[in-house]
């Protein structure tokens, strides 16, 4: 069942990064970089939660844990060059550490 | 920069593989991972899925192929790497007392994960790299 949970969130959260950066990345990756943001943030609300078992696989594992990338973003951010990059690099970890540790303390 | 069409089989692929990428994170460990111990578990699947994604540019049937680009890229790779579950963790050690941990984690990963990008970048050319991110590869 778990295992289940996993792959159904893994694909639905793939699936939203993929038509995200489809439609929103251009020279800079602001696709890539709202979905990192986004769910960072929603698993730091489902951590502050406390979800477990079936919870915490679909929302948690599945769905934030593929929604979100660190392989695409640490290609992306090594092919916009130092200048860029280093923007890139700050946005996406800054906003995902921010979103993350807001939405925790918004629940608890 | 052109964008490629939106296609079912695109789409499908990037479904399957990201189940899979979830699937083996999972299987690695992942989320057990959060708490006041070191998460080593994501630092090496994200390492390793960054190394594998700057690989793919150099083997000529994903270049050849884009459905296959996007099931290995943004499916299985994107869905095994994970930049949620690691900020997560960060959060939870510096809630544990532990921001100093917590800085090292965000460091180590970030230098250890463009560090893997730079060696992999050397089995192909720059052509190579720009075709595999046309057909959206890197998504």
């Amino acid at each position: 069942m778990i295992l289940l949970l996993v792959a159904l969130g893994g694909a639905a959260g793939s699936v939203m990064r993929y038509l995200t950066g489809h439609f929103w990345d251009g020279d800079f990756p602001r696709g890539t970089l709202l979905v990192n943001v986004v769910g960072a943030t929603l698993l730091g609300v489902f951590s502050g939660l406390a979800l477990e078992g079936n919870a915490a696989a679909l929302l948690g594992t599945g769905f934030c844990g593929a929604l979100t990338t660190y392989s695409s973003f640490a290609v992306k951010a090594h092919a916009l060059g130092r200048g860029r990059g280093t923007v890139y690099v700050v946005a996406t970890l800054g906003g995902a550490l921010l979103g993350c540790f807001a939405g925790f303390a918004l629940v608890t | 920069m052109t964008r490629p069409p939106l296609t079912r089989l695109g789409v499908a692929a990037v479904a399957v593989g990201g189940a899979v990428g979830a699937l083996l994170r999972w299987l690695a460990g992942g989320l057990g991972d959060a708490g006041p111990s070191f998460p080593w578990t994501t630092l090496t699947v994200n390492v390793v899925g960054c190394f594998a994604l700057a690989l793919l540019p150099a083997v000529a049937v994903v270049r050849r192929t884009p459905w296959l680009a996007q099931g290995l890229g943004p499916g299985l790779l994107g869905g095994f790497t994970t930049l949620s579950i690691h900020t997560d963790e960060a959060r939870a050690l510096v809630a544990s007392g532990q921001a100093a941990v917590a800085a090292g984690y965000l460091a180590l990963t970030l230098g250890a994960c463009l560090a893997a990008v730079m060696v992999a970048d050397h089995w192909s050319t720059r052509s190579e790299r720009a075709v595999f991110d046309a057909e959206e590869g890197n998504e």
